[in-house]
């Protein structure tokens, strides 16, 4: 099948064939990533920009290491703040991007949208590294390779997402690639951290809510756990941290609730004892650290598949 | 007169539709203070391309309209535009601060047909309540921007389906619902005339209709927009909410932020309920323009606001056409009902003509409002205004382009 997207901002309109495509080529790049050198040629004379106006360091670098494996030329381009406080529109940095002449731009915002915005204007590739709460499509495909990896074919698999769903553009993105293929999500997590209209019987195609975690662990393949800000209880969503961590945080006998080997999986980084207790980070259902390498290799996937000059062989 | 007698021959030979002229009761003329997105001049010229012969200017410019000197200023304006009669509406609260309350008096008696701090509630109730007692004394009505403000905090876009799939935080009908609750418990004990300003929701149609039951002495405005329009256009929709979904654009697109939010088709069917069983007065622009630079951001970032006024009768046509409602209804809510809101006569020598058959497809070149920010901009709609006469005088005429 032939690549046929210009862009990956979402993947919320992809096919199943779309996404296992993904997959399949990024099964590619980790033979690749196994190999004593780990670099090819696919991208060679390509430029590769990297758009971060949010803090981040594990997917910049992720996307960075991607890039170069592929031979790509890579350039930072890193802002603090929104645009706004800068003094500097999007717009502004859009045109400067576009001049730049790169390939593709990896872009981070905190604006939800922001990519859009971006790829409507530029004649580069546009990839999005996460945007406010709306998506992380990389994530999505890379928790979906890790769980395809673990699981084998997720079709009838029930995974559970836990924690501050509104928030959480992983979250979106893991039901956008996980029920494409088969399977089902529960979510769970406090009520007022979940999307009003998606808890009242209006949830996304292929989930359900159950807030009571202990019921939609029980017998489930595996479980997502996501980042919780502490800002939210400052917020007065949350009465307490602690009272979070006692409800919602995946402890070891919580997690025996689900099948046997059933996998943790986490986005990073991880608040130890808030949503996820030590001995369940680091024990043996935990796939976090095979889910930071998979990315590597979901992130050369899609840029080769954007921009590939040459065959990965 | 014989223009209008000529004109009104030809209406009749060509099949266009007469009616007296619009009056808007809603309307964001942005001068003083924000020229580059509207001026009065230019307003006014828009207004009459919508078959508006009278528009009230809210007051939230920059200074806000909050003595009579500026009131006056407006007038004048107004009065040198020579297009749309231009009314002003002064503020509640000195500033708009909401703290401490204008000279209601002195500036009706410069010429303030209404009272509003449009674009924020009152959000003190019992500032409020005296200022719907004490405007009895300028015989004026309050209209009320009426919203929570701590449950609408941060939102840019309806709450529900759209805002949790798109991660935009959203803004939930009940922050329009329990201010516009509050606000008629405040109009029964106080009395005064309340009007409400763009009311976008089916519990707040239903708030207003359960009011005028009892007898409150309210009334209340829907604009085009929320007669038409859905959150789902935030997410690229272009249809209709009468209308399946069709093709799609680039999502995000921030033309579509408005304040109240684009709602529910639910909401936007009950909203024609409402105007058609008389629980709603008026059909009122909240024509919002903006210059490119507030626009052309992120969807967050962006200023709130639709350029309505050249696209509104379209809008309305569809809906009749769609069988949500019917061209007398409507053409009373765009002039008796919100003569009866202000409390004035119609005027007697205005008319607009609309060519219903015309079809246009609308574009930034083709608006005279120096705001360009529909998300109506590459749609090709059917009906037209052609010409207008405010005071006997043909002051817009496209009927020999149109021909």
């Amino acid at each position: 099948m032939t690549w046929q997207r210009r862009h990956v901002l979402a993947t919320d309109d992809w096919t199943k064939a779309e996404i296992e495509q993904v997959l399949d080529q990024t099964g590619a790049m980790v033979e690749v990533l196994n190999r004593p050198i780990r670099r090819t040629p696919a991208l060679r004379g390509r430029t590769v920009i990297l758009f971060f106006a949010e803090a981040s360091t594990r997917t910049r670098v992720s996307f960075e290491l991607a890039a170069k494996a592929l031979s790509a030329d890579v350039t930072n381009i890193t802002a603090s703040g929104s645009s706004v406080e800068k003094g500097e529109t999007l717009l502004d940095t859009v045109r400067t991007l576009t001049a730049l002449g790169g390939d593709v731009i990896v872009m981070r915002h905190s604006a939800s949208g922001a990519p859009y915005f971006v790829a409507e204007r530029t004649d580069a590739a546009v990839i999005n590294a996460g945007d406010g709460w709306h998506a992380h499509p990389t994530q999505g495909l890379l928790d979906a390779f890790t769980l395809r990896g673990a699981l084998g074919d997720l079709a009838g698999k029930r995974i559970v997402i836990v924690g501050d769903i509104t928030h959480s553009r992983v979250a979106r993105s893991d039901i956008d690639a996980l029920v494409p293929l088969g399977a089902t999500v529960t979510l769970s997590g406090p009520p007022t951290l979940v999307p009003s209209a998606w808890r009242c019987g209006m949830t996304p195609r292929g989930t359900i809510y159950e807030p009571d975690l202990d019921r939609a662990l029980d017998g489930a393949d595996a479980v997502i756990a996501l980042r919780l800000q502490t800002e939210r209880q400052q917020a007065g969503l949350l009465p307490s941290i602690r009272e979070y961590a006692k409800t919602w945080g995946l402890s070891e006998a919580r997690v025996a609730r689900m099948r046997p080997d059933a996998p943790v999986l986490h986005p990073g980084p991880m608040n130890e004892g808030v949503e996820i207790a030590a001995a369940v980070a680091h024990g043996a259902r935990s796939l976090i650290e095979t889910q930071v390498t998979n990315g590597v290799a979901v992130r050369m996937a899609l840029l080769y598949l954007l921009a590939g000059t040459e065959a990965t062989a | 007169m014989t223009a209008i007698t000529d004109l009104k021959r030809d209406a009749a030979k060509n099949g266009w539709i007469t009616a007296p002229g619009f009056i808007d009761l809603h309307a964001h003329l942005r001068e003083p203070g924000f020229e580059e997105s509207e001026t009065i001049a230019t307003g006014a010229r828009a207004a009459l391309a919508g078959g508006f012969t009278t528009i009230c200017a809210m007051p939230n410019t920059e200074p806000a309209i909050d003595s009579a000197g500026l009131v006056a200023e407006v007038i004048a304006r107004g009065v040198a535009a020579h297009a749309a009669r231009v009314l002003p509406i002064a503020t509640i609260t000195r500033g708009r601060k909401g703290k401490e309350l204008a000279d209601l008096v002195e500036l009706a008696a410069a010429g303030a047909v209404a009272f509003s701090d449009d674009g924020s509630p009152v959000s003190d109730g019992q500032l409020f309540r005296n200022a719907l007692e004490y405007a009895r004394a300028a015989k004026r009505p309050v209209f009320e921007h009426s919203q929570d403000l701590a449950l609408s905090a941060g939102g840019v876009m309806h709450e529900g389906v759209v805002s949790a799939r798109l991660g935009l935080k959203g803004m939930p009908a009940a922050a329009e619902e329990t201010a516009i609750a509050r606000d008629l418990s405040l109009a029964r004990v106080a009395g005064g005339r309340l009007h409400l300003s763009h009311v976008s929701t089916a519990g707040s149609v239903e708030l207003v209709r359960r009011a005028k039951a009892d007898g409150l002495a309210v009334t209340a405005e829907v604009t085009p927009q929320h007669l038409a329009l859905t959150d789902e256009w935030v997410a690229g929709s272009r249809a209709f909410a009468w209308e399946d979904d069709g093709d799609r654009v680039t999502p995000y697109g921030t033309s579509t932020k408005v304040n109240p939010p684009l709602r529910t088709a639910a909401d936007v069917r009950a909203c024609w309920v409402g105007l058609m069983d008389g629980t709603i007065d008026a059909i009122a622009t909240d024509h919002a323009p903006h210059a490119s630079t507030k626009k052309d951001v992120e969807y967050q970032e962006a200023a709130f606001g639709i350029s309505v006024f050249e696209t509104a009768v379209p809008l309305l046509l569809a809906g009749i056409a769609a069988g949500w409602g019917t061209w007398d209804r409507v053409v009373a809510a765009l002039t008796t009902g919100p003569a009866r809101v202000l409390g004035i006569d119609l005027p007697k020598d205005d008319l607009v003509v609309i060519d219903p058959k015309a079809v246009w497809t609308v574009a930034a070149s083709s608006l005279l409002s120096l705001g360009k920010n529909t998300p109506l901009l590459g749609r090709t709609l059917t009906g037209r205004v052609v010409a207008c006469a405010v005071d006997g005088e043909l002051r817009l005429d496209l009927t020999r382009a149109a021909v």
